[in-house]
């Protein structure tokens, strides 16, 4: 089964038919995933057993025997979950995350786990135990990070939708970099009960999807209150798809010219292009400005890494995961297995975040970024205060080279620039594609005050209607 | 040279809940390893903490018990340490904005009153526990994970052991009768750590502290303390230099042995849990709790004493655990005589309890039925000697009292109707004993009573028997 | 700023992490450069500015004290490397550390 063609309706309408049995749906898509991703590497695990939930009902659930690839950092119960990690490569979870419990609900069908960045740490996919994920556009490019893997594996037309999860644009980066949907939703939307823990204040599960309506689909199903996550919101969830369709006639865009100013040359013009596509349509477009830009990469790498350091502590070889060998004592069985277990990417964050938190560097970082943090936040609020929506580029380019990068940390970080601060805020935020440059997919990001999805997905669909990016095909997987 | 000491205390109670502080696991006592865990124990990857509301009324009491200022806003922080018993390698707990602060007790010591303050208390997961093997292995069970503790920390406030040992005792008590925590040292539900620093008189900064943990009972405390006290003074007397350390008191030498010497703060790297959103109490909840909050020792002492006339030894006895004074305030509550019912609490019922090594919350007796004999006794319907039979009846089976008695014609017989017609009778039947009661001879009325209880089997009430017999030898 | 090998050292001890003689000066310096990148924040002025540590938009979620049994013992020790009688095994505990 190859989706390209494919949306969450389509499927839905060939299922309720019976022109489609889910059974077999889930089988053709297995296999399609064994042929295709030999080029692309997207997965981590496919499960060829795969099987339905039984009783499906077509007319009640959209998702129902829809095959939905899952980031391999979101915990599935029985199902292997690495966080595409060595110290964690034979981890057998015995519960489910909330997301995975309610796609259940909803009839989905589970295929596998998609390839990430170790731990969601890394804007490439390159820093994965099980190897890079291509680019379905470009084989020899990077398809983004962290959620690489589930970009690809949508682009790709392996799957019509994926769940991946967003710390510092690790959903909308890679979307942007594969020409598809990619939305962060508002932190607190979606429950991170049974997301590995990356940056706690920061992780948010978000959706994938060549289509926007499709995340709109997903993201129904997903959202909400629960128990297991008192970090998660109660209000009521929207109908996220009653958002599609719609004009955008009076939506008022602000662009920042921080953002404007980070893109150069014919990126800047295919950007520009959707703002007056935008502006043509009856939207007042404001500039605006977001003035502590500058600071969000360090901002966000001492407050992501502090908190990675202390949620990555419990990966110690003891209660499970990789435990190193001929180890003589305690401190043995702690230093070798997390120095073996842990790649390089992730141990230079734990690294700055111990260094950030211990005695005498707290002030200076940890507190300083948090204090930076209100004044981001605070830039934002002024912003919504008189605006709908922020748009923007979702990266300062498009897709980079495998290997290229990958030397370079702080080259690496900057990749992050424009999509972080929709985390550090807690707001929601997509990349919707904007066209092409050099032959390689742009995302526009767009975002909207916390828990206004809602524009998010209005503005989004506008552009996907108007540009019609879906019709293009990706250029790498032609053979 | 004269020494002064400064002594502060860190106790850790284990809150009294049915689950634990961040997951909903049973909290037991004495269970299977590993078998009252789940994920969020075991620190499984992607699990997150779900707070007990219970763990912060329960604290409260406590802050409310104890005079502190109860925060509005708190906020849990990680303190991060690798160990096998503390599975994420971070304990939740609360560094940067505690539960309450700024509270007090008040102790009494050589006669003199003495106001101590605590400086925080907040609340936290206790760590699994590790048994060390001879083998070259530890076995980690992580059953303790996540019980729920209350750090009291007190200023350093104290001068002497005495007052050290004052503190605990007035602490154990308060908290005892908040109903909070179960207190027992010997079960780990009360800990107490201690730290110590002498300076020359008229020195005005403090000396070196000096840390002492686990310690098993309020007389290690005191003890470890007063030796402490003397070794620092040889110490500095001989030129010597106190060391930031850590030891611990050997029971075997009654001696303090070094642990480990602390080379600078330890870098626990505490920052704001971000699993957690802050905790607003609300005045209202305190108030509601205040509203709630058992009696303290002290008040219910003051009512025993002067209420109901207890002696103090009796009402000190029924003070002993808040299980025995709620059961004696219920009795009583039941329509059961005050003094009676201490009686009754601190003989039969506490010798049941020591004989049968059972706890007062483990027998079927209730202080409904024990109002409910005390008032047979006092209503004449049954003897003591009866009593102790319906007693032994009751507390082992449950059987209600009055439902005994009647059951199983225990009932006293003081019926005049019924007994008068015996004495006349019995009277009639030993004119001998008239003769010696009319020379005085006491025994002929023991004797004549016999056989009225030999013919009612037991049943006749002796008084009553008596005050018959008198009146009918007196008018032959 | 300046870092040495020794803060270096001294903080992957506190992550309980290694790096040999080979990797420790390439990684002081890359690391030394990170906490640079990091540092900028110290110009900006946040004088009297309340820290934001979490973005949640409700407070106070507790759970009521009512106890379950969600895994079985033996689920929780499947991934286990070493196991003995429902313990986990680890290698002897020398002494509690203070990460010092």
């Amino acid at each position: 089964m190859n989706y390209l063609n494919e949306t969450i309706d389509s499927l839905n309408k060939k299922l309720a038919s019976g022109d489609l049995s889910a059974d077999q749906l889930a089988k053709d898509t297995v296999a399609n995933i064994k042929d295709t991703d030999k080029k692309l590497n997207a997965w981590i695990t496919v499960d060829d057993d795969v099987k339905p939930a039984e009783n499906l009902d077509f007319s009640k659930s959209k998702l129902a025997g829809i095959p939905i690839a899952i980031k391999d950092n979101i915990i599935t119960n029985g199902m292997k979950t690495t966080a595409a990690s060595h110290i964690l490569y034979n981890f057998m979870p015995m519960y489910d995350a909330t997301v995975i419990s309610k796609l259940k609900d909803a009839g989905a069908t589970f295929v596998g786990k998609t390839n990430m960045d170790e731990f969601a740490m890394g804007s490439s996919t390159e820093h994965s135990y099980y190897g890079a994920t291509h680019n379905p556009w470009n084989l020899d490019k990077v398809p983004g990070g962290s959620s690489g893997g589930s970009a690809a594996a949508v682009a790709g037309g392996q799957v019509v939708a994926a769940l991946g999860s967003d710390t510092g644009g690790s959903i909308r980066q890679p979307a942007a970099f594969n020409g598809i949907f990619g939305i962060k939703p508002t932190y607190g939307r979606v429950s991170r009960w049974g997301l590995i823990a990356f940056g706690s204040s920061l992780d948010q599960i978000g959706v994938m999807s060549k289509r926007v309506k499709d995340s709109a689909e997903v993201l129904n199903v997903i959202a909400g209150g629960d128990d297991h996550d008192s970090t998660v919101s109660t209000r009521e969830v929207p109908d996220f798809t009653k958002f599609i369709g719609q004009d955008v006639k009076g939506l008022r865009v602000a662009v920042p010219k921080e953002y404007m100013d980070a893109v150069s040359g014919e990126m800047r013009e295919v950007i520009q292009k959707q703002i007056d596509t935008l502006k043509d349509a009856g939207a007042i477009i404001n500039e605006v400005s977001l003035p502590h830009t500058k600071y969000v990469v360090p901002d966000y790498y001492i407050i992501a890494s502090s908190e990675a350091s202390s949620n990555l502590q419990r990966y110690d070889g003891i209660r499970y995961g990789y435990r190193a060998k001929d180890t003589k004592n305690l401190l043995d069985v702690y230093v070798k297995s997390r120095s073996e277990g842990f790649g390089t990417e992730v141990k230079r964050r734990i690294m700055l975040g111990s260094f950030a938190l211990s005695a005498g560097s707290y002030d200076r970082f940890f507190r300083q970024a948090a204090k930076v943090r209100t004044l981001i936040c605070d830039d934002f609020d002024k912003i919504f205060a008189e605006n709908d929506v922020i748009v923007g580029p979702t990266t300062t380019e498009p897709a980079f080279g495998i290997g290229e990068e990958i030397s370079d940390p702080i080259k690496m970080y900057n990749n992050d620039l424009l999509t972080i601060s929709a985390n550090l805020a807690g707001i929601p935020a997509a990349s919707v594609p904007a066209g092409l440059v050099d032959g390689m997919p742009v995302g526009l990001q767009i975002m909207a005050k916390r828990f206004d999805e809602g524009n998010v997905f209005k503005t989004a669909d506008f552009i996907e209607r108007s540009n019609k990016f879906y019709e293009k095909t990706p250029t790498g997987m032609e053979d | 040279m004269n020494f002064k000491s400064t002594i502060g205390l860190e106790v850790h109670f284990e809150l009294k809940t049915k689950s634990k502080i961040f997951s909903p696991s049973p909290v037991t006592y004495g269970a299977k390893p590993n078998t009252e865990t789940n994920v969020i124990d075991w620190a499984m990857p992607g699990v997150l903490p779900m707070v007990n509301k219970d763990v912060y009324r329960l604290g409260i009491m406590v802050a409310l018990a104890t005079h502190a200022h109860i925060l509005p806003t708190t906020h849990f922080d990680r303190k991060n340490y690798f160990y096998p018993d503390n599975p994420k390698a971070y304990q939740i707990t609360q560094f940067f904005q505690p539960l309450a602060r700024d509270g007090y007790i008040e102790v009494e010591v050589h006669g003199k009153k003495k106001r101590i303050g605590i400086h925080e208390m907040h609340i936290e997961e206790d760590a699994g526990k590790n048994t060390h093997g001879t083998n070259g292995y530890s076995y980690v069970d992580l059953n303790r994970q996540g019980v729920p503790l209350l750090e009291v920390v007190s200023e350093p406030d104290m001068e002497d052991p005495e007052e050290a040992y004052a503190y605990l005792e007035k602490l154990r008590k308060i908290v005892q009768f908040t109903g909070a925590s179960d207190v027992k040292m010997e079960e780990g539900s009360m800990r107490v750590d201690t730290n110590i620093s002498i300076r020359p008189a008229g020195q005005k900064e403090l000396g070196t502290k000096v840390e002492m943990k686990n310690l098993n009972s309020f007389d290690h405390v005191r003890r470890s303390l007063a030796y402490e006290q003397k070794r620092q003074e040889q110490v500095l007397l001989s030129g010597g230099r106190i060391q930031v350390s850590t030891r611990r008191f050997d029971e075997a030498t009654g001696k303090t042995v070094l642990e480990r010497v602390k080379e600078g703060a330890a870098d626990y790297r505490y920052f704001p849990e971000p699993d957690i959103a802050p905790d607003h109490i609300s005045q209202e909840w305190i108030d509601e709790i205040a509203r709630e909050l058992p009696k303290s020792a002290f008040e219910r002492y003051d009512d025993y004493v002067n209420k109901f006339g207890l002696k103090p030894y009796d009402a000190n006895v029924l003070l002993q655990t808040k299980e025995s004074s709620d059961f004696f305030d219920s009795a009583v509550e039941a329509g059961a005589d005050p003094t009676l019912a201490a009686n009754w609490m601190n003989t039969q019922v506490n010798g049941y309890l020591n004989d049968n090594r059972v706890a007062l919350a483990d027998v079927k007796l209730t202080p409904e039925h024990l109002a409910e004999m005390i008032n047979l006794i006092k209503d004449g319907t049954i003897s003591s000697k009866i009593a102790k039979k319906v007693f032994a009846e009751t507390i082992e089976n449950g059987t209600s009292p009055k439902k005994y008695v009647e059951e199983n014609g225990m009932v006293q017989l003081s019926d005049l109707s019924v007994l008068k017609p015996m004495v006349v009778e019995v009277v009639d039947n030993n004119p001998q004993s008239v003769e010696d009661f009319k020379n005085g001879k006491d025994r002929a009325i023991g004797f004549l009573v016999g056989q009225i209880m030999k013919q009612t089997r037991g049943k006749a009430n002796p008084k009553v028997v008596n005050k018959l017999l008198n009146e009918e030898l007196a008018s032959r | 700023m300046e870092i040495t090998e020794d803060t270096i050292k001294h903080v992957a001890t506190l992550s309980r992490l290694e790096f040999n003689d080979d990797e420790i000066g390439e990684f002081t310096e890359q690391m030394s450069s990170i906490i640079n990148m990091a540092d900028q924040l110290s110009e900006v002025d946040t004088e009297g500015v309340p820290e934001t540590v979490q973005v949640v938009d409700r407070d106070t979620v507790f759970r009521e004290d009512k106890p379950e049994h969600w895994q079985d013992r033996e689920e929780l020790m499947e991934n286990v490397p070493e196991k003995a009688n429902g313990f986990i095994k680890v290698p002897v505990i020398i002494e509690k550390d203070d990460n010092e």
